[in-house]
């Protein structure tokens, strides 16, 4: 359906950021995608990961908690003006979006921006209808 | 000053003749009259006969306060309702208070024993007494209110907060004695400066402090932030409230009023008697208590009983300032704590046997407990949104507001995080340093 983004919870403590790195470099997993949502106490790092349940796997394995959430990829022209093209339609449809990052792409024509959206299969219909490409994987 | 020589200076001897007569009425009544005492006294084999001297004390059942719970609410009672004028009950406990029924001699007794703490801060009935202590089922107020009462004092009935009208009270009504948790006379010193108020021009020259653990450091430290002297004092809702053992003028050690409660020191392991100068468990027995007598109460408070005369005339024995507790109870801003209450309602809440700390300093600002929980975040409680996890936060603290009556901060911790021990999981992390002396 979506792309799945692994979410870590973290206390603000240093090298914490670090601790998570480590663990999926130690794997051989490539990151995607990362932002991460700070209050003062505790953060919630976001990753996408090449390789979703391998990573879930050696996160678990280092006793971080994590849970998997779906979130929509979509492809947007590296051009003034095309994500609020996307965020107009979103709005058009009453789409409601929770939060929003981009991933790490190397084209230079496009960017592949994250939307973390309540209903994730309706807002990818919407945007293919239209002709977007949303994509599945990395 | 004394306020009962005839009691207080009594001869050791005749004292001891006075307890012992008292004690033995007592156990009859509570034989005949509860059934709860009645029921423990047979499983002994133990009849009130038996007891033949001072001494055979020890072969009495103990009372804890579970049996208090279990009894909630008039399960101890050795009187007629009709009979009962009063009630008190312990603040924020688990589950069930703690409750303390008094007829009017009851009153008299309790009355009697705060009139001669306040003297023993040197109040006399021309003195102003302005009690910050809270009114109502808390015994502290109360207790305060009755004992000015007895000597006759002015009594401010303020009662607790409102840090800016006490002091305007204190200035504009010449307030020469106050009443307060001690953590509370610092922070009103503070207020004080704030306000542009300095305390050493108020007319205040004692305070009688107590309700919460305090160190003989922070005796120094109020003393010098008020110029002023102050006492410890000491009680509990069980046996009375405050007025069971109070400093005189020489400060060091209380004077406990033994013709109307009558205390013993055991070893909390094994139960048996310590001999003077002995640190253990404070037990008492309301010996001329008529409403909810308590025979060998555990009180979970660690003293001993001082061995030497006292410089002021008194020949009542003194117990040593609180060394600490027998048990995990915890005293955040006058409110008894046990970490228990604090673990059932995570629990309601997680679902799961929660892992958490429970962390106290007292604020260098405020002199006020700062309490801090830190909860580890179950993996099913954790949610991809800090939305989430700020409710979950916010819910945690709550719950915690409505369950323990006090604020407490959360912060929520990663699983695994917080140290994990073999046998009994150390969930208190106090900072306060309260009973550290001498």
């Amino acid at each position: 359906m979506g792309i799945q983004q692994i979410s870590i919870f973290l206390e603000n403590t240093a090298g914490r950021i670090a601790d998570v790195t480590g663990v999926l470099k130690d794997a051989g997993i490539n990151l995607r995608a990362i932002m991460i949502a700070d209050t003062a106490d505790f953060g919630i790092l976001r990753v996408i990961a090449d390789d979703s349940e391998k990573a879930l796997a050696v996160l678990k394995e280092h006793k971080f908690t994590t849970r998997t959430t779906d979130v929509l990829a979509v492809h947007i022209s590296d051009a003034v003006g095309s994500l609020h093209e996307v965020l107009t339609i979103f709005d058009k449809h009453e789409i409601n979006i929770e939060y929003i990052y981009a991933s790490l792409e190397k084209t230079g024509q496009s960017a592949v921006i994250i939307f973390k959206i309540e209903d994730c299969k309706k807002a990818k219909e919407v945007l293919c209808d239209i002709g977007f490409d949303c994509i599945d994987s990395f | 000053m004394i306020l009962s020589p005839e009691l207080e200076c009594m001869n050791r001897k005749d004292l001891r003749v006075l307890q012992f007569a008292r004690l033995k009425n007592l156990i009859e009544k509570i034989y005949a009259n509860v059934p709860f005492y009645k029921e423990k006294f047979d499983a002994l084999g133990l009849k009130p006969s038996d007891i033949r001297c001072l001494e055979d004390i020890k072969k009495l059942p103990f009372t804890t306060k579970d049996d208090l719970r279990q009894t909630y609410p008039y399960g101890l009672l050795a009187v007629p309702q009709s009979e009962i004028v009063e009630i008190h009950m312990s603040s924020g406990t688990t589950g069930l208070p703690v409750v303390n029924a008094y007829t009017q001699a009851d009153m008299d007794q309790w009355t009697e024993g705060m009139g001669r703490t306040l003297s023993g801060a040197g109040a006399t009935r021309n003195d102003t007494v302005q009690n910050a202590y809270g009114y109502g089922l808390f015994t502290g107020g109360m207790g305060v209110h009755y004992g000015t009462q007895r000597i006759g004092a002015t009594v401010i009935p303020i009662s607790s907060g409102n840090t800016e009208k006490q002091l305007m009270l204190m200035r504009d009504f010449h307030s020469t004695l106050f009443t307060c948790t001690p953590s509370y006379a610092l922070y009103m010193a503070e207020k004080a400066e704030s306000m542009g108020i300095n305390v050493h021009d108020l007319p205040v020259r004692a305070g009688c402090f107590g309700a919460e653990p305090w160190s003989e450091n922070m005796r120094k430290e109020i003393e010098k932030a008020w110029n002023i002297k102050a006492y410890d004092i000491y009680g509990l809702t069980e046996i009375t409230g405050p007025g069971v053992a109070f400093e005189c003028e020489a400060q060091d050690g209380m004077h406990f009023n033994e013709d109307l409660w009558y205390p013993e020191i055991i070893d909390p392991e094994t139960g048996e008697p310590l001999p003077d100068g002995e640190k253990g468990e404070l037990v008492i027995t309301t010996i001329l208590k008529e409403g909810t007598p308590l025979i060998r109460y555990r009180t979970r408070d660690i003293t001993y009983i001082m061995k030497e005369a006292c410089s002021c005339g008194r020949t009542t024995r003194k117990i040593h300032r609180l060394f600490g507790r027998t048990d995990d109870l915890l005293i955040l801003r006058g409110v008894n704590v046990f970490p228990s209450q604090i673990e059932h309602a995570l629990i309601e809440i997680q679902g799961v046997q929660p892992n958490y700390l429970i962390v106290v300093d007292r604020s260098e600002k405020t002199h006020l407990d700062d309490v801090e929980l830190h909860v580890e975040v179950s993996i099913d409680q954790f949610s991809d949104e800090t939305r989430g996890m700020e409710a979950l936060r916010s819910k945690i603290e709550a719950v915690m507001k409505s369950k323990l009556g006090i604020s407490v901060k959360v912060k929520l911790v990663e699983p695994m995080s917080i140290e994990r021990s073999i046998g009994k999981a150390k969930r208190v992390i106090d900072k306060r340093n309260l009973y550290n002396k001498d």
